[in-house]
């Protein structure tokens, strides 16, 4: 059948004043959106191809494009949205689950939004991290308990493997097959001028790449794609992936024909195959198996790197966290309910999981009364947007943070959702050797490196006003916080008070 | 003396070049009356390289040779090497002969739109800053010293 | 209005110590002079008094100093005294009427040690029992407020001016080789006995000015090792960082001042490798002690005393030495005023901690 019950999602204007018909747009849009038409010497559109990614609106030389949303109302239903019904056309036409990419766009709560930052008023000094020493430095990894020292004043305990950190921001897992090879190497780089480190996802480690082990996480998850003793020690730290925030309790799939000679090269499986990756680990169907699979890792890795175990927000994390912390791991991530994705089904996107403020608030608060708290670290992840959130994570309880989505819009990402097509405009998730040139790496990884630097520089502004100058008197700080407009059970979980209080 | 490069693993094939190649040479110096009023040739132009597996792009422009064959070949003098060793091009002297196109090795020489001048980069000496450089969105288009260019 | 412990109250203050390495004990009269001379620096919600080497007669008992809000209270928390220790002696602290001191609660003293079956039934340390008791009938005993616990050592604090706290407790009868004293400037405060500096636990008493930006951090860490943090005061959670590294964890002195006031990592960097290690190894085990935020405080214990300045010397701290004596104030008047032509003074920098151990132990 030939009739497509779908309507555009998005309408190209073009501006024919302006349009000098240069053709950058048709060169730019991998989706074919814009065809020149030799007779009548014009560029038209085709408004059903595109996907709103910006690209073309970017280039254009005389700014003659606009993109947006596709006026044609339909009647009025805050029940059967315009959204609702798109998605029965389009599953009644293809029979199949609905995928989806990036961070779930449903308006559940975002309680960074929600809360507020304290300053020192007369009682206690602001510092000017201008003039004054400002640190942000942080070590992940297990810690003892407590120190010895001998008669002599000689350190006697033996620490366990540290990761040393500049700023407490680290960009997180996005496999090589997801992304392009250019958008490691800006991430590698940026990370190591930083002094931070980058996760490699799910997807081995390409050997061009070795060279930034110092500042790089390997990460082994269900699939163990690209997985072997040089990889595992090719990095300052291992990070076991149990679930991800945007598709919790959900594996992977890179489709076969993002997986050419160097995907395939890297992840050691056969060109064209796709890579599936299950949804539990085989080898853990619990704690214990967890514990083996951290301690194998310890081994192999000769106990000089900490591992991490990545878990989704779910309603029982707090259990679990501290299940983790006993079964040997050296840092726990939580990745919460909006975190971003190559590809998930839309519904399990949009519906399974927590926000991770409230995971973290509650994770952080059960290992403290465990008194197990400062033995592990405890990473967060799912779309932290800028600085404040940063400080606001920090402040309940999180060591350090990931940052995936917010990485990738530095690189050019425009948020279009449809990294799951391998067309990506920007060169970030895609494949296509004439895509992936797009994103130069001289130039973008020196884009990560601005951004971080600039938002380091907010962090020490905030630190400063709160009268704190090492980020380590933040953590857990929950004095530095109070909601607003959140409910009691809500306050309660966060375990901050109500503005004004 | 620095020549403008191409940066072949760079380049997009976005044409952009050649829209601000055009602008620069505009009278107007605006881009959409360069585009929609003038007709000028640009002095850059995106060739594709189509093989096998992909297709690339490589931007083309004059390349300043050192003993130009296109002044050699010049019969009227308007095609000379000036103090800076930039080859360039007097319009008034061109008998439009043609000869210069049919020389140069690099086919960085183009008949103009109005297919009597020849069109040829001269580093928008005029202009100020070659926009072509400026203005490339992948840093593919560089201005650099010979010796620089080795190292890239 | 809240009291402390219900909620939040941060204050300014003024403080000041004077010891004598050699222990040779001295009247009260000197520390309250020099507190005296503070008054701005207080604003007559809280004053008090820490004295070492006051009870030499019972020297090998704890010393509880208890304040009740009535004698129902007290009758409860005798039972569990009397169940869990020995007592040699037990007597109101004596007091003298003031018109300036008013709203006194009953103020009592006990000099104790834990009852050796007690001992045993919960196989800990004596330290740690008394620990344990001070922790529970702060918490638990509604009315009942332990605010000294140490062996041969006694805080006096309440309500007022701090050189009428002195007067009232009549600072003058009693010797000691050290006194700590503090005058306290609360920015919110219904003004309660127990909330008045110093603050003590087993021997240990802090005097403090200042506000630690640090708190909650500084608190979850340390009620992860069991302490409770009821007074939610800078000063509390000060004091019990002290006993966590110290006492629990033995950390020599040097040591945990460079976890609570932590050099900084650009400082750190420029030392040799093995101190850079050590020093890499406490700040990340122990971040989340390091004090931020303005103070000076004034640290005592049966070893010496330790006066200590945030990282970047945000309030005032000047120490002085005559003799065997050494001097620590808010401000240098406040040490010439008792001590004519100091050998040196000096004003000690952020983080640079002024350690003045007794030159024998006194227990």
């Amino acid at each position: 059948m030939s009739l497509d019950f779908n309507v555009p999602s998005f309408e190209v204007i073009r501006n024919e004043k302006k349009c000098i018909q240069c053709k950058v747009c048709i060169h730019q849009c991998s989706n074919m959106v814009h065809v020149y038409d030799e007779e009548d010497a014009v560029v038209y559109s085709n408004n059903n191809k595109c996907v709103n990614c910006h690209r073309c609106v970017t280039l254009c030389p005389t700014e003659a494009l606009l993109i947006r949303e596709y006026p044609l109302e339909f009647r009025k239903n805050t029940n059967w949205t315009r959204q609702a019904i798109k998605e029965i056309y389009k599953q009644a036409q293809s029979g199949g689950v609905l995928l989806s990419s990036m961070g779930t766009p449903k308006t559940f709560p975002i309680y960074w939004d929600k809360l507020l930052l304290n300053a020192s008023q007369v009682t206690n000094p602001s510092i000017d991290p201008l003039r004054e020493p400002m640190e942000t430095k942080i070590f992940i990894g297990r810690k003892p308990n407590k120190l010895d020292f001998d008669n002599e004043g000689k350190l006697v305990t033996v620490m366990p493997p540290q990761v040393e950190l500049n700023v407490p921001i680290m960009f997180s897992a996005m496999s090589y097959g997801s992304i392009s090879k250019n958008a490691h190497e800006a991430l590698a780089r940026a990370a190591t001028e930083l002094g931070t480190c980058y996760n490699t996802g799910e997807g081995g480690l390409n050997k061009a790449f070795y060279k930034y082990g110092k500042n790089t996480i390997v990460q082994v998850a269900s699939g163990r794609f690209g997985v072997h003793k040089e990889y595992l020690n090719a990095g300052v730290a291992i990070e076991i992936k149990i679930g991800q925030g945007a598709k919790p309790g959900i594996g992977g799939h890179l489709p076969g024909k993002k997986v050419g000679e160097d995907v395939s090269a890297t992840r050691m499986i056969p060109i064209g195959s796709d890579a599936i990756s299950p949804a539990p680990h085989h080898d853990i169907y619990s704690i214990e198996d967890l514990r083996q699979l951290i301690f194998s890792l310890k081994e192999t890795t000769r106990y000089s790197k900490p591992i991490f175990v990545k878990i989704a927000a779910v309603h029982n994390a707090a259990a679990i966290a501290s299940g983790i912390a006993r079964a040997g791991a050296d840092a726990i991530v939580i990745d919460g309910l909006r975190g971003g994705t190559g590809a998930a089904p839309t519904r399990i996107r949009d519906n399974v999981g927590i926000p991770i403020e409230l995971a973290l608030a509650s994770i952080d608060q059960r290992l403290n009364e465990e008194g197990i708290r400062n033995s592990v670290s405890l990473i967060v992840a799912g779309s932290i947007r800028n600085s404040s959130d940063i400080v606001k994570a920090i402040a309940l309880g999180a060591d350090a943070v990931y940052i995936g989505s917010a990485a990738l819009i530095a690189l050019g990402c425009h948020m279009c959702h449809s990294c799951s097509t391998g067309k990506c405009n920007w060169g970030i998730a895609t494949q296509e050797p004439f895509l992936v040139k797009r994103l130069n790496p001289e130039i973008m990884y020196k884009r990560l490196v601005n951004l971080i630097t600039a938002w380091n520089h907010e962090i020490q502004e905030m630190l400063g006003g709160m009268g704190i100058n090492a980020v380590d008197s933040l953590r857990g700080n929950r004095l530095m916080l109070r909601g607003i407009g959140l409910n009691a059970k809500e306050l309660q979980i966060l375990g901050v008070k109500h503005a004004g209080e | 003396m620095k020549k403008i490069y191409a940066l072949e693993e760079r380049c997009l094939g976005c044409r952009l070049c050649e829209v601000y190649c055009k602008t620069a040479h505009s009278k107007s110096k605006n881009i959409i009356k360069a585009h929609k009023e003038e007709d000028i040739e640009s002095a850059i132009f995106i060739e594709e390289i189509i093989s096998e597996k992909q297709i690339s792009y490589f931007a083309l422009q004059c390349r300043h040779c050192a003993d130009p064959q296109c002044v050699k070949a010049c019969i009227s003098g308007a095609m000379y090497k000036d103090d800076d060793g930039i080859v360039k091009n007097d319009k008034k002297k061109c008998v439009s002969c043609l000869s210069c196109i049919l020389v140069c090795p690099f086919g960085a020489i183009k008949l103009g739109k109005d297919g009597k001048t020849v069109s040829k980069c001269d580093l928008c000496v005029d202009y100020g800053k070659s926009l072509c450089v400026e203005k490339c969105p992948n840093n593919a288009i560089e201005l650099l010293e010979e010796h620089y260019k080795k190292e890239i | 209005m809240l009291n402390e412990g219900e909620v939040r109250i941060p204050s300014g203050c003024a403080i000041s110590g004077i010891i004598d390495r050699t222990g040779c004990r001295f009247n009260g009269n000197d520390i309250i002079k020099s507190i005296t001379l503070m008054h701005e620096r207080s604003n007559g919600l809280g004053g008090g008094f820490a004295a070492y080497g006051i009870y030499p007669e019972y020297k090998n008992f704890y010393a509880l100093h208890i304040f009740y809000d009535d004698f129902n209270i007290k009758t409860e928390t005798d039972k569990l005294l009397f169940q869990y220790f020995d007592i040699a002696k037990d007597e109101a602290i004596p007091t003298q009427r003031l018109s300036t001191i008013t709203n006194q609660p009953i103020i009592w003293r006990y000099f104790v040690v834990p009852k050796t079956s007690q001992l045993q039934d919960k196989r800990i340390s004596d330290n740690d029992f008394i620990f344990n008791c001070v922790m529970k009938i702060n918490k638990d005993y509604n009315g009942a407020y332990v605010f000294s616990s140490g062996k041969n050592m006694g805080a006096f604090k309440g309500v007022g001016y701090p050189e009428d706290i002195g007067k009232f407790y009549m600072l003058e009868t009693y010797e000691a080789y050290m006194w700590t004293a503090h005058g306290r400037f609360p920015t919110n405060t219904p003004g309660w006995w127990g909330g008045a500096h110093p603050f003590t636990l087993l021997d240990w008493s802090v005097v403090h000015n200042g506000e630690i930006s640090s708190y909650d951090t500084n608190r979850r860490f340390v009620e992860m090792s069991g302490y409770i943090c009821n007074l939610q005061t800078d000063t509390e959670v000060i004091t019990y960082l002290f006993d966590l590294l110290i006492r629990k964890h033995k950390l020599p002195i040097n040591k945990a001042i460079q976890i609570l006031v932590a050099p900084f990592w650009s400082e750190i960097e420029k030392l040799g490798n093995t101190i850079k290690n050590d020093l890499k190894c406490l700040r990340s085990v122990y971040s989340s002690a390091l004090i931020n935020g303005p103070f000076s405080i004034i640290v005592g214990c049966n070893n010496g005393m330790i006066a200590l300045n945030d990282r970047i010397k945000l309030r005032p701290l000047i120490a002085a030495t005559k003799g065997s004596k050494v001097y620590v104030s808010s401000e240098e008047s406040a040490i010439r005023i008792i001590c004519n032509n100091p050998e040196k003074i000096w004003a000690p920098k952020g983080g640079e901690p002024v350690i003045v151990l007794l030159e024998k132990e006194q227990i």
